[in-house]
């Protein structure tokens, strides 16, 4: 049990130096406070994947009971700290990515028009801002096909990653 | 009938659900894709940010260290004080000979071999186009025209008040342009996309066109020549980097020496004073007002536009020569040597000899006499042996410091042989500004604006302040402006407002750290003074990189800096890192974990 406790006070050490090095990054003012809106970079920089809708239920507890704009350390540091703890909004494995693009395409071309993945991208889901859209194009259309081979563009991003 | 359709609907309606949640699941994934290229910039942009402003403050410091060290030395003779003092000051030299100078570049022969482009004064637009044009493909201007262009460009300076007055009546637009330093293509491309200054065209560069870039003669000559061409619509602000002692550092001086070799030092002299007779600010319509830095809370523009702006040679170091030349007068009347009874600063190596050093070049004929190569330690020594002692080791860590900053080495022809005349024609032709004076200037040419309110030293940069958004509003206020148009930080937008659009960062030199590193930008005033912006990139390769591949790019250059600075820095650094600094350490980390987690 004790050491069980151990390693828990290890890992939230841990934690708290990482929370605290990317919070850093966003605070221009050194004064211990963020933007809000940079508070999602934050969080994903972190190793968290949460949806848009989890990301606002998050600000939400990080906030003030006034919102200000800014977001505290003193605040975010607890909360944050429970979400690595949790392991809450784990990142998405590449095989389930991959089963989610073969939904969008169910006839199994292996690709999706970039007509198609604009339609997707900007009316399902938590739909992408037109900036989120054209940045995604840049990278993911082959402009001879003007297609996504998903698979390829999926393999390409995780190695880019690492 | 009615089943089958039900069941069709409910299939129908499972199958956009999960396409709903299948691009829900695209797009979290793709939004912190995004968000860890974001973190990542930032931290490059951190790195680049750090070294270069640490860069600047440790100049500063070297120059506090000297500073001190002036002030609290006290040689046993004027000859002494003199010769410390020339190590700082590149005298100006009194005006009859500057003039001599100046009519030097007439007997500059220009061989007829010389393909680059010729100019004769008064300067036509034409000419000034075709040096444009020259500089595009590449063209080198020969020192004698160097030379006359900034002699000309000098005489016109010097008749403008230190705030430059615009009026929109005149000029239809009014574009304002940031930092360039010493990017040339940025400058072109500027004029290919915004059109030639012109009548109608009017144009304001903010100050810091040379440095760290390799174009910065050309960039001179250019807005020298249009300026003289143009003399109304076309206007330049001093910035931090028109300063010889910055230049000494950041690349500028360098280059003049690289490119013009034995007539590189008359030029470099010639700039040091065009440099100081350079505008410190531009006022639009009497609402917008157009400087370098920022304010401070204790900014007087009435001050500023009283004060003789060519005082201010560098905004590097401040000294009193009044306070020289009393020391001296003490010193003299005294005959002390006053070490003797005086705690040594801690800088002073104790009461040890040194060989005379290969480093110093030293000629000052007056100094030798009195200076012995080495004392075996352990002889009693009298007052007058134990100053010349100090008084050797200090000159030669001053060389030694001096070397490592860049300073030139003192040459021979500029330490005539000593005499007390000379010192004091010296100080009364060259008046000195007050303090308040030269922190006026160094307010507006140093300063950075911040977010909390306030006004507190710019201990990042080493000089000038952050200034918060009341010390903005007090000042609009205060003058009646409008708002502020600043340059002097880096922006990867190429400009950014703050203060409640108050103040407007415009900063022109494209991929300044690095190829996809950031855009530039500058801006367009037009009669209703809104500003319009206009962003570039002037390297047809970022266009073509995708975002992670920009970000990627910037990133290794970044990690190469830093491990340049690591290497650089190494024993140092591991001090350092025994002491837990803070910073450093976390900075390292932020960047390992970073690498860790890619």
């Amino acid at each position: 049990m004790a050491d069980d406790r151990d390693r828990d006070k290890v890992a939230v050490a841990e934690f708290h130096k990482k929370i605290k090095e990317a919070f850093e990054v966003f605070d221009h003012e050194s004064n211990n406070t963020v933007d809000v809106r940079e508070v999602g970079t934050i969080i994903r920089s972190l190793g968290c994947c949460p949806s848009e809708g989890e990301l606002h239920d998050l600000i939400a507890e990080v906030e003030e009971e006034e919102p200000t704009g800014y977001i505290r350390f003193e605040k975010f540091l607890p909360v944050m700290t429970e979400v690595l703890l949790e392991r809450r909004y784990r990142p998405i494995p590449e095989d389930i990515l991959l089963r989610a693009f073969e939904v969008l395409d169910p006839a199994k071309r292996g690709f999706l028009s970039k007509d198609e993945l604009i339609k997707y991208m900007t009316e399902e889901g938590e739909p992408f801002s037109q900036e989120e859209m054209e940045e995604m194009l840049s990278a993911a259309i082959d402009p001879e096909s003007n297609s996504i081979h998903y698979k390829d563009y999926i393999t390409m991003m995780v190695i880019d990653e690492n | 009938m009615g089943s089958g359709t039900s069941t069709q609907h409910h299939f129908a309606f499972q199958n956009a659900e999960k396409a709903f949640r299948a691009a829900a699941l695209i797009q979290r994934w793709y939004r912190r894709y995004v968000a860890r290229l974001e973190m990542r910039r930032r931290c490059t942009w951190s790195i680049f940010q750090s070294i270069e402003y640490a860069g600047q403050q440790d100049q500063v410091k070297l120059h506090n260290f000297f500073s001190y060290l002036v002030d609290h030395f006290t040689p046993s003779s004027h000859n002494e004080r003199d010769f410390l003092n020339r190590i700082f000051t590149e005298e100006r030299s009194p005006q009859a000979s500057e003039t001599q100078n100046c009519g030097d570049y007439d007997s500059i022969e220009v061989p007829d071999s010389y393909t680059g482009p010729r100019l004769s004064f008064p300067l036509l637009p034409d000419h000034a186009t075709a040096l444009v044009e020259a500089f595009r493909r590449k063209q080198r201007l020969h020192a004698r025209y160097v030379l006359n262009l900034l002699h000309e460009a000098r005489k016109h300076l010097v008749q403008l008040p230190n705030i430059n007055q615009v009026s929109t009546c005149y000029s239809e637009e009014i574009t304002v342009c940031g930092d360039l330093h010493g990017q040339l293509d940025d400058l072109i491309f500027i004029f290919y996309k915004n059109g030639l200054p012109s009548p109608e065209r009017a144009y304001v560069f903010n100050g810091d066109f040379v440095d760290r870039g390799k174009d910065s003669v050309e960039i001179l000559m250019v807005l020298f020549a249009f300026m003289l061409v143009y003399p109304k619509e076309f206007h330049l602000n001093r910035g931090n980097h028109e300063d010889h002692i910055v230049n000494l550092r950041y690349g500028f001086t360098k280059e003049v020496m690289h490119k013009y070799k034995i007539h590189g030092k008359k030029i470099l002299k010639l700039l040091q004073d065009v440099f100081c007779w350079l505008p410190l600010a531009t006022l639009v319509d009497e609402k917008v007002l157009i400087l370098h830095g920022g304010v401070s809370d204790r900014t007087d523009l009435e001050l500023l536009a009283k004060l003789d702006r060519h005082k201010i040679v560098s905004t590097m170091r401040y000294k009193t020569r009044k306070e020289n030349k009393k020391q001296a007068e003490e010193k003299g009347n005294a005959n002390q040597t006053g070490s003797a009874g005086r705690p040594s600063p801690w800088f002073l190596p104790q009461s040890r000899s040194l060989p005379s050093s290969p480093l110093r070049p030293s000629t000052h004929k007056a100094h030798r006499a009195g200076r012995s190569s080495s004392v075996p330690c352990g002889v009693p020594l009298d007052p007058k042996e134990l100053s010349r002692r100090v008084r050797r080791s200090v000159d030669l860590e001053l060389e030694r410091c001096r070397q490592q900053a860049g300073f030139p080495a003192i040459k021979e022809k500029e330490e005539p042989s000593s005499s007390e005349s000379e010192v004091d024609s010296d100080a009364e032709e060259q008046p000195q500004p007050t303090p308040e004076e030269w922190r006026q200037v160094v307010d507006i040419l140093w300063s950075d604006p911040m977010a909390q309110e306030g006004c507190r030293a710019n201990t990042v940069r080493g000089g000038g302040c952050y200034f918060g958004p009341n010390v903005t509003e007090r000042l609009l206020q205060k003058y009646h402006l409008q708002f502020l148009i600043r340059s002097h930080e880096c922006k990867p937008e190429g400009y950014e407002f703050c203060h409640s659009r108050k103040v407007l960062t415009i900063f022109s030199a494209s991929n300044y750290y690095e190829v996809g590193s950031n855009r530039g930008a500058y801006v367009k005033l037009g009669p209703d003074l809104t500003p319009h912006i206009m962003q570039f990139q002037a390297n047809k390769a970022t266009h073509t990189l995708t975002m992670r591949q920009r970000i990627s790019r910037v990133e290794e250059s970044a990690l190469r800096a830093l491990r340049e600075k690591l290497f650089a820095h190494s024993s140092d650094i591991l001090v350092e890192f025994k002491k837990h600094d803070k910073d450093e350490t976390a900075l390292l980390s932020n960047q390992l974990f970073h690498n860790q987690q890619e």
